[in-house]
């Protein structure tokens, strides 16, 4: 945490290179161990990349038509700030449809810019200096240093292999302090694939009931589960207040380049993340919230076959890894693979430079995504079908090389 | 057993190469459900052929290829059926749909050159008794076929690393 004094800049003396103009808490935020990451492979040629975080689809013909139709009829206009009432509409039905929570799209809908903005909106609407925000780790890289921000303070909740990378009564409790204020989770989760089932929910809303604390609920991946249709938190008993519900377009959708997400909560959390939602961007962009909109009123059967392509090629990857030896915990969600490394006696970072050095195949270490993600390795599997057989060749050779040097 | 067959002609429509042992592993079925499965597609002739799908455009020898619209007299008691095979037995034929429509059969000729398919119309397809009339369209330029885009204009442009 970033203490008061630290935060008052020094006028009486000038300022020695342009970084001292940076305000404190900007320059405390550490970069993201991804960027590193992602310069190093950029460097490199004829890599099979495991390392993307987004479909390999392009987004659908129909959805990309409706939005160059739209353009064309002049459709270049701000809309309203909590976007399009079609678009509300239309994600009210599909919160109901879907996953059975009930959203008045008037009052408890914000259509945002990705569902990195929603969570941003989120986060500074409830954060105030000092409050303590949970966050089970390991997990996507942007909850932390946004928290940290806003003056909050991150408190990872380390979660393991073993318990599937899921959330657990015992290691929440145990999180939790007269501060904690908010708890961000991330199912199906980013990087380790895990998802939470109803009954694994259940202990986790008696927690957050009981210790008053609000949820913030990312379900970008909601539509990537593979073992039954996903949980939304929001639709536990007594949780709707308690929950705002960060999603979007990007990932079921194929549509990651639009940056349109949303936000469904309570009326007053909303209205106060529109506020800010209002000053800062003023709408999410009109020709992605028409694309939205078709996305979800007539791309649904297009959606699903592209959940079971991904849902085929997970099948292909936990064999791989289990058969070159490396343990790899079978996910249920998202698209991707969090094999363990640690048979090799080497870090996440050694492997996976050393795999993108010597075999040419890159993935994300699993440290970059915080508490627990020493020793694992984020492999997407949202690649083709035959890239990814050469990537598991490569990776056996690899490793059977490591473990016999 | 049937759902498990379309998702495996799906599979290999993707790519006929992929063995049933790969398939197994993307459906979570055994191998021998694949292995048998694939055989009886193979014997009820669903799976007709596996054949690849050539952009003989890029190949030195290219291929002129056009689309015949053909008006046929019906036959007594076999309709279009005797003409469609005289005109399908012949190797230059690629393929052959009855139509609705203003025509009746519209096939498809390929030849080494223009001559060869002009020759062809003439001297084969036109000359059978009951073909009425040909219209004959040079095919110019194949930018998709079966499902599959021909120029790889849709590449990946992810970046190689996102979070």
């Amino acid at each position: 945490m970033i203490k008061d004094e630290e935060l008052q800049t020094s006028k009486a003396t000038r300022r020695a290179s342009m970084s001292d103009y940076l305000s404190p808490r900007a320059r405390a935020i550490p970069p993201s161990g991804i960027r590193r990451f992602f310069d190093l492979v950029s460097a490199s040629k004829d890599v099979i990349t495991l390392g993307v975080g987004e479909p390999d689809f392009v987004t659908p013909w129909h959805v990309r038509e409706a939005c160059v139709y739209s353009l064309e009829t002049g459709k270049t206009q701000y809309t309203s700030n909590s976007g399009t009432p079609e678009l509300r509409e239309a994600i009210g039905q599909y919160m109901n449809d879907r996953f059975h929570v009930e959203y008045d799209p008037a009052k408890e809908i914000l259509v945002t810019v990705g569902g990195s903005e929603a969570i941003d909106l989120a986060l500074r609407a409830l954060i105030s200096p000092g409050d303590e925000v949970l966050v089970p780790e390991p997990c996507y890289i942007s909850y932390s240093p946004i928290t940290a921000l806003g003056g909050g303070v991150p408190v990872g909740i380390e979660t393991f292999a073993k318990d599937q990378f899921k959330l657990t009564a015992e290691s929440l409790k145990a999180s939790i302090t007269p501060k904690s204020k908010l708890l961000i989770l991330c199912y199906p989760s980013n990087p380790t694939g895990a998802i939470m089932t109803y009954e694994d929910w259940l202990p986790i809303a008696k927690i957050v009931e009981e210790n008053d604390l609000i949820v913030i609920s990312d379900e970008i991946y909601a539509e990537l589960s593979y073992s039954g249709n996903h949980v939304s938190f929001a639709s536990l008993p007594g949780m709707k207040d308690r929950t705002i519900v960060v999603s979007g377009f990007s990932k079921a959708f194929a549509m990651t380049g639009w940056r349109m997400g949303y936000a469904c909560g309570h009326p007053d959390l909303i209205n106060a993340m529109l506020k800010i939602h209002q000053y800062t961007v003023m709408c999410a962009p009109v020709m992605g919230q028409v694309a939205a909109l078709e996305a979800l009123t007539n791309g649904m059967d297009e959606m699903k076959r592209m959940v079971e392509s991904y849902n085929q090629r997970r099948r292909l990857v936990v064999k791989g890894f289990t058969e070159i030896g490396l343990e790899c915990h079978e996910p249920q969600g998202a698209f991707y693979a969090f094999p363990s490394i640690k048979s090799t006696g080497l870090s996440s970072e050694t492997f996976a430079e050393r795999l993108l050095m010597e075999a040419k195949v890159a993935a994300v270490p699993g440290n970059v995504f915080g508490k627990g993600g020493e020793g694992y390795l984020r492999c997407s599997y949202a690649t083709s079908v035959s890239q990814l057989t050469e990537a598991l060749d490569k990776i056996g050779n690899f490793v059977h090389k490591i473990k016999m040097s | 057993m049937e759902k498990l067959k379309t998702d495996i002609l799906e599979l290999l429509k993707e790519d006929a190469r992929r063995s049933p042992d790969l398939i197994a592993t993307m459906l979570d079925v055994p191998e021998a459900e694949v292995t048998q499965a694939i055989q009886e597609l193979e014997k009820d002739h669903v799976i007709v052929k596996y054949a690849t799908v050539v952009n003989w455009s890029k190949v030195s020898d290219e291929k002129v290829t056009a689309l015949i619209e053909v008006q046929i007299t019906p036959e007594r008691g076999r309709g279009f059926e005797g003409i469609a095979e005289r005109i399908y037995l012949y190797p230059e034929v690629k393929s052959v749909y009855l139509m609705s429509g203003a025509y009746d059969l519209l096939v498809e000729v390929e030849g080494k050159t223009l001559k060869d398919v002009a020759s062809f119309v003439s001297n084969k397809l036109s000359p059978i008794d009951a073909v009425l009339s040909t219209k004959t369209f040079f095919i110019l330029k194949k930018y998709k076929q079966d499902g599959i885009i021909f120029e790889d204009y849709e590449d990946d442009q992810r970046l190689l690393i996102s979070p």
